[in-house]
């Protein structure tokens, strides 16, 4: 039995409010035949003031398992993720064991099946346990059930030039994308936080901004010469959107996304020594932030992606240097883009769209997702309430850690619900019976 | 004051404070019997995650002549080398009844996260902490400075005084230094001019927003700046390795470019007086003629330390809140604070 | 935190306001602190057959002023004294047994005359003799600082209400007072002009 929904005045991309009719898992009306078609078994939302967005897709998620279970899994993950709004995402490749072969890549793609709650898309490993120095059997992932187009050893960086470069031509095979984590290991060792005036004065190793940018430097000149496509992830400096805007006035194939985090929060906030705070990249400066903000406004950072990273109590309940790096992110990322750029005016819900759905389904490679929406395209779609405002409480929230850097803090904006392929995962802002969600 | 956790949190009424406490600490550790018994009663917990025999032994002797009890808790090693340990040391500690935990550590900010962590309900005094912070060797730097320098060389009483005017000369690795950061905020805070010197490598990109002056050259800031007192910072030889950083060519061009000779010393004003935390690399940062040199109050700050970190633990320990309630018989005939 | 010096007084030292209430009784003034200084001084020459091994020692803060008074008697008194040799200063807060129940005390200096006080008759001043827990904590410094032949109290008034086995030898005044009352001593060196005040009665 497959249920129906009928929104009610609700306004896509957050334009002119009109009537959506759900069904058979695709988008089956819009506009004032749809009430008229929804029969007497639909479900009615009233979406009075609620905004419609295609089903968010991160391209950047730690979901944990296999290996750290404790932290998280596919299951507790993927619940955290649509209950953000999300219904693909991309887990990336560092668990243990690595997600370096097929059979492993297929293990986390059947376990996110099995959960339903979103689209589970794994990463693949670009080198063999991450070691940066052979590459993974790329071909094999991508051929796989799995059927991975994004790669990356996110948490190291693939420093070795001639390793990346030739990870960059060999996935041009099969469409795929070497994802890098930007981090020259040499100028980073024992690094802490942002490199500048606040690590100086709490003695805390320096992460430096060029530490990135070179990485991203070399990068962008490397796929140029061998024709491929790059994505830098989590892109944290102001120097990085120099970078990349001038890469991509050259024509060279490019995105770049940004953390919610990075969006917002700064260095400043490593004072207290609270590792809730300590994340890979760093905290950068404010005008960091700023630049990252601009990039994102003027299309230089094609995509926000939320590098959630759950962590257990123990590897952050410690003194600084000892503590993981990484912050939860699945359930707040677009609250923090509605704040910092919608709210503000700087980008619309349309652009919401295009940077938490359309354009990183397109980085992916993933068909059915960041689809528009119109009549027959499938149902993968989120519902805010942008008007709505609420208090962080890791507790009460679906991942399983509560390394949220926004603990007690208000944010703007609300998921109410969210339908994969026309099904409910998340009702009224609750998710919905995990027997309904599983059921296909 | 609850904790003593970096010499940033201290403003100049209470550094000055604790200077004077210990001026009245130093002045009991000239009779005879030394020790008195202000803190019967009380536990100090030395929590070493580092080997620092020296800073140890100095807050040892100073909980003693104060009558605290003293536990000893030495937490280097590979089993307590991960942060959990942290959380449970300190667990064990409150459940003990520490009533104040020294601690040193290796990490940056370890003793902020025992002091605001929720695992201890005593105060925490930082003993040292990663590159971050050294605050009882500022403190007793700024008494041995104060005691030679403002006043009559050392006669008259400087109680009440701060270290306006003065200028210090902080040489060596910067970047690594606990007592450069400590010393740098304090002097500043008691009205002294600080100039580091130090090769660029070893000084912290950020610096720009410190209350001091850097210099690269350690002949031109004696000329300029005729410092009144140069303090040596401890300078690691493996520091220059590729692998400790590789941040000089050689120990020998370190000390030709920022080692305290006999030569330095002698362009030094007349009454300047040479520093150093220890323990000291002789013949890398200070040859044995500027160390042994009637200018050197390397040892005096030994001393000085204990009446220093007396003063903190008595600041820390001695006081309680006051009584809401006040029973006559027990509150009444108090000096206010004479 | 407050450093600087504030009035004596037997009450609270909550750092209230320390000015003269309007129902504060002066029961001593200038003069009568001053005639009870020069008997005291006199007694003291009497009961020690002179001031020849006698060391004043004035607990801060206006015991100190106190103990200077009475020095300069004895020094106009009998020849061949002087006053540096006959004052210190003791301070007890270090041997206090009440300091967890206050907010942190400020140390104040120590200064016994160069002779010490091994085989000295040691003459505590203070102003107000209360519970004698001050006295208490100061014979404990003492016995820290030496071995003096013996130990005699002077105090300008005592307000009864001892807590502990301790009387003194000396007194200016003997003012007997309620627990609720409040006994300040003021003085010219601390406080701009003499005056023994009791405050609180009206309550």
């Amino acid at each position: 039995m497959s249920t129906r929904y009928l929104l009610l005045d609700v306004a896509p991309l957050g334009g002119e409010a009109t009537d959506v009719l759900l069904a058979d898992g695709v988008i089956a009306v819009i506009g004032e035949d749809a009430q008229a078609q929804a029969g007497d078994d639909a479900t009615v939302l009233d979406c009075h003031g609620l905004v419609l967005l295609p089903g968010l897709v991160d391209l950047h998620t730690h979901l944990r398992e296999p290996g750290r279970e404790d932290a998280e899994t596919i299951r507790s993950g993927t619940r955290a993720a649509a209950l953000g709004g999300f219904t693909a995402v991309h887990a990336m490749a560092n668990t243990t064991p690595t997600q370096d072969t097929a059979g492993v890549v297929e293990q986390v793609w059947r376990l996110g099946r099995e959960a339903g709650w979103v689209d589970v898309h794994p990463v693949g490993a670009v080198t063999v346990g991450l070691e940066g120095e052979r590459l993974a059997e790329l071909g094999a992932m991508a051929e796989s059930q799995a059927q991975v187009r994004v790669f990356s050893d996110d948490g190291k960086c693939v420093h070795d030039p001639v390793v990346m470069r030739r990870a960059l031509e060999y996935v041009k095979a099969f469409d795929g994308v070497v994802a890098q984590h930007a981090q020259e290991p040499r100028l980073t060792e024992g690094a802490q936080m942002h490199e500048g005036v606040v690590s100086a004065e709490l003695g805390l190793a320096g992460w430096p901004a060029v530490a990135e940018e070179a990485i991203i430097a070399r990068d962008v000149l490397l796929a140029e010469h061998v024709g491929s496509r790059l994505h830098v992830c989590h892109l944290s400096t102001a120097g990085s959107v120099e970078i990349i805007r001038w890469a991509k006035s050259r024509g060279i194939d490019v995105t770049a996304e940004v953390t919610p985090h990075h969006l917002i929060l700064t260095d400043e906030l490593a004072r207290g020594y609270d590792p809730v705070y300590k994340v890979n990249p760093p905290l950068r400066t404010q005008r960091d932030v700023e630049a990252v903000r601009a990039g994102l406004e003027d299309g230089t950072i094609d995509i926000v992606a939320t590098d959630h990273a759950p962590h257990t109590r123990e590897d952050k309940d410690c003194e600084w240097a000892a503590a993981a790096f990484g912050m939860t992110g699945l359930e707040t990322a677009l609250s923090v883009v509605q704040e910092t750029m919608v709210d503000t005016g700087r980008m619309t819900w349309a652009d919401v769209a295009r940077v938490l759905s359309t354009a990183p389904a397109r980085i992916g490679r993933v068909s059915d997702h960041g689809r528009p929406i119109a009549v027959g395209e499938p149902a993968n779609l989120v519902l805010v309430d942008p008007a709505a405002r609420r208090t962080v409480e890791p507790e009460q929230q679906a991942t399983k850690s509560v390394n949220s850097p926004f603990r007690g803090r208000d944010l703007s904006g609300c998921v109410i619900a969210t339908f994969l392929r026309g099904r409910a995962t998340v009702l009224d802002g609750s998710p919905c019976d995990e027997s309904v969600v599983v059921s296909r | 004051m609850r904790h003593l956790l970096s010499t940033a949190d201290l403003d100049v009424a209470e550094a000055v404070r604790i200077l004077d406490t210990a001026g009245q600490m130093a002045a009991t550790q000239a009779r005879e019997i030394k020790k008195l018994p202000t803190l019967r009663g009380r536990t100090v917990v030395n929590l070493f995650f580092e080997d620092s025999t020296r800073t140890r032994i100095s807050f040892e002797t100073a909980a003693k002549r104060l009558s605290a009890d003293v536990i000893n808790f030495s937490a280097k090693g590979s089993s307590v080398s991960k942060g959990e340990s942290l959380k449970d040391t300190a667990l064990t500690l409150q459940a003990m009844g520490a009533d104040a935990v020294v601690i040193r550590h290796h990490a940056s900010g370890a003793p902020h996260t025992l002091a605001h962590g929720g695992w201890t309900t005593g105060s925490v005094v930082n003993a040292g902490d990663g590159t971050h912070q050294h605050p009882t060797q500022a403190l007793l730097d700024a008494y041995t400075l104060r005691r030679h320098l403002v006043g009559d060389g050392g006669r008259a009483d400087v109680s009440g005084r701060d270290l306006t005017g003065l200028r210090v000369a902080i040489v060596g690795d910067v970047l690594h230094s606990r007592v450069a950061r400590s010393n740098v905020q304090l002097l500043h805070t008691l009205g002294a001019e600080v100039t580091l010197v130090a090769p660029p490598t070893l000084v912290p990109v950020g610096v720009e927003a410190w209350p001091a002056r850097v210099s690269y050259h350690l002949d031109e800031a004696i000329a300029d700046d005729k410092p009144d007192a140069i303090m040596m910072l401890r300078v690691q030889r493996e520091r220059m390795s590729s692998a400790g950083g590789g941040f000089f060519p050689s120990p020998l061009e370190y000390t030709r470019g920022y080692g305290l000779d006999a030569r330095r010393l002698a362009s030094l004003p007349e009454h300047a007086i040479v520093l150093h935390p220890g323990p000291m690399n002789r013949g890398l940062e200070i040859s044995a003629d500027a160390a042994d040199s009637s200018r050197a109050v390397i040892v005096e700050q030994v001393a000085n330390g204990v009446a220093v970190r007396m003063a903190v633990l008595y600041l820390l320990l001695a006081g309680g809140d006051a009584p809401t309630s006040s029973q006559p018989g027990t509150t009444n005939e108090t000096k206010v604070d004479a | 935190m407050s450093t600087g010096m504030s009035a004596s007084t037997d009450g609270r030292s909550d750092g209230q306001s320390h000015g003269t209430s309007d129902d504060a009784n002066v029961v001593l003034g200038a003069p009568e602190i001053g005639r009870a200084l020069t008997r005291i001084a006199h007694e003291i020459l009497e009961r020690n057959k002179g001031g020849s091994d006698v060391v004043l020692l004035g607990i801060p803060t206006r015991g100190l002023p106190l103990a200077r008074r009475l020095a300069a008697r004895l020094v106009a008194v009998e020849a061949g004294l002087e006053v540096d040799g006959l004052v210190g200063s003791l301070d007890v807060t270090m041997y206090r047994d009440d300091l967890a129940h206050h907010p942190t005390r400020t140390i104040g200096a120590t200064d016994i005359p160069g002779s010490g006080i091994d085989d000295k008759v040691v003459v505590l001043v203070d102003d107000v003799l209360f519970s004698g827990r001050t006295i208490r904590a100061a014979l404990d410094a003492i016995s820290d600082l030496g071995r003096p032949r013996a130990v005699q109290l002077a105090a300008l008034v005592d307000r009864g209400h001892r807590e502990l086995p301790i009387r003194a030898d000396f007194v200016g005044k003997n003012l007997p007072t309620a627990l609720y009352e409040r006994v300040r001593v003021l003085l010219d060196e601390t406080d701009g002009r003499d005056a023994v005040l009791i405050e609180g009665g009206a309550r």
